[in-house]
């Protein structure tokens, strides 16, 4: 089958039309006259993390708190190894962005003295269901902003080591996109379905993260050499079992402990309160036998199992449903939990793009944002709308003066090709599905899933290795009958480029840092004389080369080294 | 996790299909939508909010325990009614309303 090319040209490409990226081409209209791309493989109204709603803003400086206090918490909740500058910088605008949102339109719940309501110690009380419409509806209205949905983005244009655009295609047409641009943000998101889910028959996309996050953001950056961070704080979280909702609704609304079977609250045992504690006691409480574990609610008033429902139903209906079809409720039995397959995002853990505090990465003219960009975890949402804005503003500081420039056409040439040669309809022996549920168990019993209790050891980590190379040389041969499939394709193909370099950085930190979330069990213990500090890696000529990077504290300004 | 879309209700508006996160929803050939990627469905109920002809009705897979129940939505102003339909027919309706925030 053979595309027709179409060519675009704009300031701006802002590649992935969620959370960040939404919020980044809205600051550049606000504070400029440049023109936007945005280009988004489904479509910006409910594309994302936020297709469902939110049920709280989880990053907010309440009464009482400062951005050294949010600083201070994600420093602890990481064990000592964040970015402080890209933390500081974003804590520093959780409010304004936060204004920003109600603005449009989004409801938060506010007091008498008109300060909104706090949920938690950094939680404010919100009706997130429409969150995502909208902040679509604000970019749809802004006339400099246009938005290509359904258009799958694979790589960047790259020239003289510079970023000036993107190539794609359209998943409805027989159309190649080359989009050249004065500056691109990666806006993706980061990658869900690289291990075995908790569900894996019939509802394997139910899943906690956004299963259309493939981590396409990450791969475009390491197919083009850039230098990525943190890989091996892989996330996991703990979620309710089978509908793989949030128990942080549970836990904190109504304030209900974790216990084990016999209804003992194991948590403190285990010592600090640490997210990633949390997941782990509950997998040693199982592993001792005594799971199942379960967030204590019953007893709870008929009038708290209500707000339960709805809070629910505005970011997770399937908890909802699965309570009332059951016809027990929390306030009758507990709600049993379990941890998820683990995820590569950096808006919850240090996984992304190295880069500076300006959120540049490593490639000139390329920006990052929220779950793409490394070193900052608990971004949450408005972490990621305030990486959006500190991205777009420094796109604007780097556009000016700046022309459009070209790529060679034999460039776009072969890369046309190289899509053309997916659309076959030649019969072969491996689908995408076979290679994806090979990649999904492989990643499961060797790089330490949900069956390994999340643990796994050099020697496996080496299976792993072999393994996901054979699955990339095998992936080469993959065949598309349509421009849909031919995403799917894209989307695996860029999944093992994630776990190749997801196992490499497993590979090298050479100790436990964070149990469950990188638990190497030939390094069983914390090691702060040799680890505290970034591994980084870039991709080049085939190769993964390892670069250990130092902290970078609070008032630094990080700029990277070109 | 998945939806089931009811042939006969729908009106071929072509609203759901621009909506999924995952464009897993096609048009059959008459406008209508179908679910061509039943089991990449992620559950975000999105398409069912965007039917006004509660044509598109959501339910918890088997593996999930699943029990034949279903769940769409109705707007009402400020209000969206959520309904859950259990195999009898029995209907439990739960009502939000959108300008106030959630107790939780």
């Amino acid at each position: 089958m053979n595309l027709e090319t179409k060519t675009l040209k704009t300031d701006v490409l802002i590649i992935g039309g969620g959370t960040s990226g939404c919020f980044a081409a809205i600051t550049i209209a606000e504070s400029s006259k440049a023109k936007v791309i945005i280009a988004e493989k489904s479509n910006i109204k409910r594309s994302g993390c936020l297709a469902a709603g939110v049920n709280a803003l989880n990053a907010y400086i309440v009464k009482g708190q400062t951005p050294e206090t949010y600083l201070e918490y994600v420093r602890n909740d990481s064990e000592g190894l964040i970015r402080e500058d890209l933390v500081y910088t974003m804590s520093q605008r959780l409010n304004s962005v936060t204004r920003k949102i109600e603005s449009l339109g989004l409801v938060i719940q506010k007091d008498e003295s008109g300060e909104y309501v706090s949920r938690g110690v950094r939680n404010i009380k919100i009706n997130g269901e429409n969150i995502k419409p909208i902040l679509a509806e604000a970019v749809e209205k802004t006339p400099q902003i246009t938005v290509l949905n359904r258009i799958n983005i694979i790589d960047y244009i790259i020239k003289d080591n510079k970023a000036i655009g993107a190539y794609g295609f359209s998943i409805d047409e027989n159309i190649f996109y080359v989009i050249y641009s004065k500056a691109v943000i990666c806006a993706t998101g980061g990658a869900a379905g690289l291990y075995r889910p908790n569900n894996p028959g019939y509802s394997r996309h139910k899943m906690w993260y956004c299963p259309f996050n493939t981590g396409a953001g990450y791969a475009m950056g390491i197919r083009a050499g850039a230098e990525m961070t943190t890989f091996e704080m892989r996330f996991i979280a703990l979620r309710c079992k089978d509908t793989i909702a949030p128990t942080g609704t549970i836990a904190q609304g109504v304030k209900a402990p974790q216990v084990n079977s016999s209804g003992e609250e194991y948590e403190k045992s285990y010592g600090a309160n640490k997210t990633f504690m949390r997941m782990y006691s509950t997998v040693e409480e199982n592993k001792r036998g005594k799971g199942p574990c379960f967030l204590k609610t019953s007893g709870i008033s008929k009038e708290e199992e209500e707000e339960l429902f709805k809070a629910y139903l505005n970011m997770a209906p399937a908890q909802t449903l699965m309570w009332v079809e059951k016809g027990m409720g929390p306030s009758q039995e507990n709600v049993e939990i379990e941890g998820t397959e683990p995820y590569i995002v950096g808006g919850h853990t240090g996984s992304g793009y190295w880069v500076d505090t300006k959120r540049s990465t490593t490639i000139e003219g390329l920006y990052a944002a929220g779950d793409v960009a490394g070193g900052s975890p608990q971004k949450y949402v408005t972490g990621c709308f305030a990486e959006g804005e500190i991205a777009a503003l420094s796109t604007l500081d780097y556009i000016k003066g700046r022309e459009n420039v070209d790529v060679d056409n034999n460039e776009i040439i072969s890369k046309l090709n190289e899509v053309e040669n997916f659309l076959n309809e030649e019969a072969v022996i491996y689908s995408v599905e076979d290679i994806e549920d090979g990649m999904q168990k492989i990643m499961d019993q060797y790089a330490g899933g949900i069956s390994q209790g999340y643990a796994y050891s050099q020697g496996k980590l080496k299976v792993a290795r072999e393994r996901i190379d054979e699955l990339l040389e095998l992936s080469k041969g993959l065949k598309a009958q349509d421009m849909h499939e031919l995403m799917l394709i894209f989307e695996v193909v860029d999944r093992l480029f994630v776990c190749k370099i997801l196992i490499k950085h497993l590979e090298e930190r050479k100790e436990t840092r964070w149990r469950s979330f990188q638990e190497n069990i030939d390094y069983p213990q914390k090691d702060d004389a040799n680890f505290l500090r970034f591994i980084n890696s870039r991709y080049e000529k085939g190769q993964i080369r390892i670069i250990l990077r130092n902290l970078v504290r609070r008032d630094d300004i990080y700029e990277h080294r070109h | 996790m998945s939806i089931a879309i009811d042939r006969e209700k729908c009106t071929a508006c072509g609203l759901c299909r621009q909506v999924c996160p995952g464009s897993l929803l096609y048009s059959d050939g008459q406008g209508k939508t179908f679910i061509k990627y039943p089991k990449d469905c992620w559950g975000c109920t999105s398409c069912v909010k965007e039917c006004h002809f509660k044509a598109i009705k959501y339910f918890l897979g088997a593996d999930m325990g699943g029990k034949g129940s279903t769940l769409y939505t109705k707007e009402e102003g400020n209000l969206m009614h959520w309904i859950i339909v259990d195999f009898e027919g029995k209907e439990k309706i739960i009502t939000i309303d959108k300008s106030k925030a959630n107790a939780y």
